[in-house]
């Protein structure tokens, strides 16, 4: 799926001192595994650890039991989803049940027989993930020859009449050619172009160093963005995500912990964000044993981070605070090792030189050369080492 | 787009890729679209329920006026239609 689905988010606010509402997005992850390697990934780093996916059973009743509670958007992700042979069939319950629905794919496994599926399946959109538009540097990136294969995903997208939206996620080595990602979108028809800077978790964080733009190429990269967009607006809407780090106040991460955000993991794991189990000392119930509204609404893990009872200074007495409710939980704690200390982003935060110095070794890094590269790329082996084993490790940077 | 004029003999229908629905968690009408929602007022709401790409812009404001029992809406229906269409949430077909 490639990138953070969530950057998009446009539902309504719950007031955070009441009884939050529901689960406006669920994020239905519904396998890990992936032909791709992304260097990028978000998933975690110990994803091969996980070998139990839920059955379709268990995944038709986290839909039914979502939707009751006002679960709106389902997002069907991964890994790679199109590897579920049930995903028509949980596509078509979603949409029976009133879901709007969306498939986030990087398009391998997409054919015209299970394109037709997907449509009599009610499928209401498809978001495509491109990792740039060279071919080159796009398998460079998936490490995999993908690239021929999307141009021919895009085509059925739009033969089939679904709104596309195009994905890809930027970074230091494909920055400077966002032309050439702009266009390429332009000639496939695209209606939408999310560019979404990465951010740095789970693999993205190990190769952190390499990906990390410099703040000039941003700024490059920014105009020529709103260039294009004056140039096409009536042909495509181009959005352009700045990484986080240079900001100097954190994001409202999923708009809450526990707010409108639900993901299920393969294993049914469920978390209030995909990347939440790297957090110590937190036990995520799992749907296979708990009704979605009991999890919502009851268990530790979702009230634990939830509105502003669990803050320490500088937010605590922050009049900022419900601004952006402290931050990221999983990049405080992989920054500072504290998951209660505020987001390292935010300029306030007495931890905010372990921003600054990522930036600066981004910075004085050499042009990168992708035959040279030192980058890790997602896999099982790599996985399987670096986790040691458990499927909640995180990388920690505290140095 | 924004300052196009709207031509109330067009057809109107919500766009391709939206979808409007009742929402009882929410107890509100809302417009959907890939990953995001939008929540409605209740005169937004009447209105797109009446742009069933059927019917033209004139008979959507005649039903309005007929169901809510009122006339002079004219004005507030074109304003938010061109909002919408401004926003494609909608699609205008010249008839
Ligand atoms: S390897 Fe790439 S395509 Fe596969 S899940 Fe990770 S980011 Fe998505
Ligand atoms: S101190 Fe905390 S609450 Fe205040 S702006 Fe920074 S992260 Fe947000």
């Amino acid at each position: 799926m490639t990138a953070n689905p969530v950057n998009q988010i446009s539902t309504a606010e719950s007031d955070t001192n009441d009884r939050p509402g529901p689960p406006l997005w669920l994020l239905a992850e519904l396998t890990y595994r992936c032909p791709l390697h992304c260097a990028f990934c978000y998933n975690p780093i110990g994803f091969d650890q996980v070998k139990n996916e839920i059955d379709t059973d268990t995944w038709l009743k986290v839909l039914r039991e979502a939707r009751k509670l006002g679960s709106v958007q389902c997002g069907f992700s991964g890994g790679e989803p199109m590897l579920r042979d049930d995903l028509e069939v949980l596509v078509a319950e979603a949409r029976q049940l009133g879901f709007y629905t969306n498939l986030l794919t990087s398009g391998v496994g997409l054919n015209e027989k299970r394109a037709r599926g997907l449509k009599d399946a009610g499928l209401d959109h498809i978001q495509l993930s491109f990792q740039d538009s060279t071919r080159e540097l796009n398998d460079f990136l998936s490490n995999t020859k993908t690239f021929g294969l999307k141009q021919k995903v895009a085509a059925l997208i739009k033969d089939h009449d679904w709104p596309m939206v195009m994905n890809c996620v930027i970074h230091r080595l494909n920055i400077d050619v966002i032309d050439k990602i702009i266009d390429l979108a332009l000639e496939l028809g695209a209606e939408t172009l999310e560019l979404a800077n990465t951010q740095y978790y789970s693999w993205a964080m190990l190769n952190r160093d390499q990906l990390l733009p410099s703040k000039k190429q941003i700024e490059r990269a920014e105009k020529i963005t709103a260039e294009y967009r004056e140039r096409y607006s009536d042909r495509i809407r181009i959005l352009f995500v700045v990484p986080d780090y240079y900001e100097n106040r954190p994001k409202r991460c999923m708009n809450g912990w526990g707010n409108v955000f639900l993901t299920i993991t393969p294993d049914g794991t469920a978390l209030p964000c995909h990347t939440a189990k790297m957090l110590p000392e937190l036990t995520f119930p799992n749907a296979k044993d708990q009704s979605i509204e009991s999890i919502w609404y009851d268990s530790e893990a979702f009230n634990h981070f939830r509105g502003k009872s669990w803050m320490k200074e500088p937010c605590r007495s922050c009049p900022e605070q419900d601004d952006d409710l402290g931050g990221c939980r999983c990049q405080a704690y992989m920054m500072t090792g504290d998951p209660y200390a505020a987001d390292p982003v935010c300029s306030k935060s007495p931890e905010r030189h372990h921003v600054d110095q990522a930036i600066a070794r981004a910075t004085q890094l050499p042009a990168p050369n992708p035959q040279e590269h030192k980058l890790v790329f997602r896999d099982p082996k790599a996985s399987g080492k670096l986790s040691e084993g458990r499927d909640g490790a995180a990388i920690l940077l505290k140095r | 787009m924004a300052s196009e004029t709207i031509d109330k003999t067009g057809i109107v229908k919500i766009s391709n890729g939206y979808r409007l629905q009742f929402e009882e968690a929410q107890d509100t009408w809302v417009l959907l679209y890939p990953e995001g929602m939008i929540k409605l007022n209740q005169s937004a709401a009447e209105i797109l329920r009446r742009c069933d790409g059927e019917r033209n812009i004139e008979s959507v404001i005649e039903l309005l006026e007929k169901d809510f029992e009122q006339t002079g809406l004219e004005n507030d229906v074109v304003g938010f239609l061109s909002v919408a269409l401004e926003q494609n949430w909608i699609l205008i077909a010249s008839a």
